[in-house]
């Protein structure tokens, strides 16, 4: 299993799920419609370390965090 | 390193410092120049971020994911290093009034070019790449300035 995080306005709290990639991550969380509209605009961290390949493969314990649009300062 | 308001100060690392309340600026730039004071440094470039009234907004709120700031700060300071150069920074947690700051960073370097080019690069990237969350404080909700916001790189890797 893999813990997903949303991080920010998302407001989710955080899901389990059985994913080997991002790829399949990306349509197990498709499915919910309260998420769908973030995800086009969201980056992703692996165990805290951003990333940017939809090939990255996860394992059992990874953590992924959701990061939507930012705005600090 | 002597901090005044220890009791709000949330989190700090090397060079960067998290705030539960409005930054105290004064203390910050002050002490940040007293540290550097014998660093040989011949530039000390501060930015102030200072939340404006606009749009009946009471205050502005933040959220912060501290480990990947951590991350995205300490590779900035890697950058400024091969450059000859530091860079420090402090932003509040939770609720800012207006006028007051929730955001301030500075550059020291021997020269003033690479102070100029850094703070001008280093804040850039700041907003559209550092984990902070922004919302507005209007009739005390709390409202994601989603039209402020920039996706950040990377962005849309599930869609």
């Amino acid at each position: 299993m893999i813990k997903v995080e949303f991080l920010g306005p998302i407001g989710k709290e955080s899901i389990e799920v059985e994913a080997h990639s991002i790829s399949e991550l990306s349509e197990i969380l498709k499915l919910d419609p309260e998420l769908k509209p973030w995800l086009d605009n969201s980056a992703v961290a692996i165990n805290d370390t951003m990333v940017n390949d939809t090939k990255m493969t996860l394992k059992d314990g990874d953590k992924v965090s959701i990061l939507p649009p930012v705005c600090g300062g | 390193m002597e901090i005044k308001s220890l009791y709000f100060l949330q989190y700090v690392v090397a060079d960067m410092e998290l705030h539960n309340q409005a930054l105290d600026v004064k203390e910050i730039f002050g002490r940040w120049l007293d540290e550097e004071s014998k660093s040989n440094y011949g530039a000390y470039i501060p930015f102030v971020g200072t939340i404006r009234a606009e749009d009946d907004i009471e205050a502005l709120s933040f959220d912060i994911y501290e480990p990947i700031l951590k991350q995205w700060f300490d590779d900035w300071q890697a950058k400024a290093e091969k450059l000859g150069a530091k860079v420090k920074m402090a932003h509040a947690i939770g609720d800012v009034p207006i006028h007051t700051s929730s955001y301030i960073s500075a550059v020291f370097s021997p020269k003033r070019r690479v102070a100029l080019d850094l703070i001008d690069e280093f804040v850039e990237d700041f907003k559209a790449n550092a984990p902070i969350w922004k919302y507005d404080l209007i009739n005390g909700k709390r409202i994601y300035a989603a039209d402020r916001s920039t996706p950040m790189d990377g962005a849309g890797l599930l869609n």
